[in-house]
């Protein structure tokens, strides 16, 4: 299949690139698939492609020592990933898997030199697409680090329970709740495992039973 | 009948970012609109709602006291 110029013009780091530009750029991209769950990227490993999903979604996140993961990013169509270290020539700061099967165009990390050199406007449009990077994760460290999301969680899951009865009784998405407490869904979901690790609640497919009032009562201390 | 994540329709753009991440084939495409076929192999695993770029899936829980 060949590489669409029309993805690439639509694309952030090819913007206000002239067709001939474009064609010149279209010579260095390869198409590349992954089925559900495949890993596209390693944490730690050598980054040496940028990569652009075509179709699909891509999670990319980090994990723990002890094994948890943390979704950094979910990469939707005409949105790249790994594009750190590749300008840094540093390892992947992040895994990447895919959610269900996808189509990515990717460019070497060699070929971005020689695409930086040749087209100094991609240079220019590659620092708008890195600072949108930061102000993504600097929101991510807020969330991480100087706001208790777990407490306000629980906190949330206490009063909504409490809250009407039968048909009545509030339903709550991931989403609504990142939104009631402003914080991310990631986040959200994050709580909502270390709850249950903590016997706290327990994830009934669509309930959340709130299975030790008490434990919810102590997570959620600071705010009550 | 089982729980099945909800769609607004008129939120729904027809990108099929839902119908790729979905791993029981509980959504399906009908005139450009993602739409829900009930299975009892749905997970609630919620990826569909969490890759929807327009929020037109929702999958909601009930809180409750055990």
């Amino acid at each position: 299949m060949s590489v669409d110029i029309e993805f690439l013009k639509s694309s952030p780091y090819f913007s206000g690139l002239d067709i001939a530009e474009l064609e010149a750029i279209r010579q260095l991209v390869f198409e590349r698939t992954a089925q559900r769950d495949e890993f596209i990227l390693d944490e730690g490993e050598p980054g040496e492609v940028l990569y652009f999903v075509v179709s699909g979604a891509v999670k990319e996140f980090k994990t723990s020592a002890e094994g948890k993961e943390q979704i950094l990013r979910i990469i939707r169509p005409g949105e790249s990933f790994n594009d750190v270290p590749v300008f840094d020539g540093g390892p992947n700061v992040a895994s990447a898997t895919a959610m269900g099967p996808v189509v990515l165009y990717g460019i070497s990390k060699t070929d971005i030199g020689i695409i930086l050199h040749d087209h100094p406007q991609v240079a220019a449009n590659a620092v708008k697409v890195l600072a949108e990077r930061v102000r993504h994760f600097a929101s991510l460290v807020e969330d991480l680090s100087f706001r208790n999301v777990l407490s306000r969680v629980a906190k949330l899951l206490l009063e909504y329970a409490e809250n009407g009865t039968g048909s009545e009784r509030p339903r709550l998405t991931q989403q609504d709740m990142a939104a009631m407490i402003g914080t991310a869904r990631e986040m959200v979901g994050r709580s909502l495992k270390a709850l249950e690790e903590k016997g706290a609640i327990r994830m009934d497919r669509h309930r959340i039973v709130l299975t030790d009032k008490e434990a919810l009562r102590e997570t959620a201390g600071e705010l009550l | 009948m089982t729980q099945m994540p909800e769609i607004i329709r008129e939120l729904c753009n027809g990108c099929g970012l839902c119908i790729t991440v979905c791993s029981c084939k509980g959504l399906v495409l009908i005139d450009n609109v993602a739409t829900i076929m009930e299975t009892v192999e749905c997970d609630y695993c919620t990826q569909c709602e969490a890759v929807c770029p327009t929020g037109a899936i929702r999958c909601p829980y009930e809180i409750v006291v055990e």
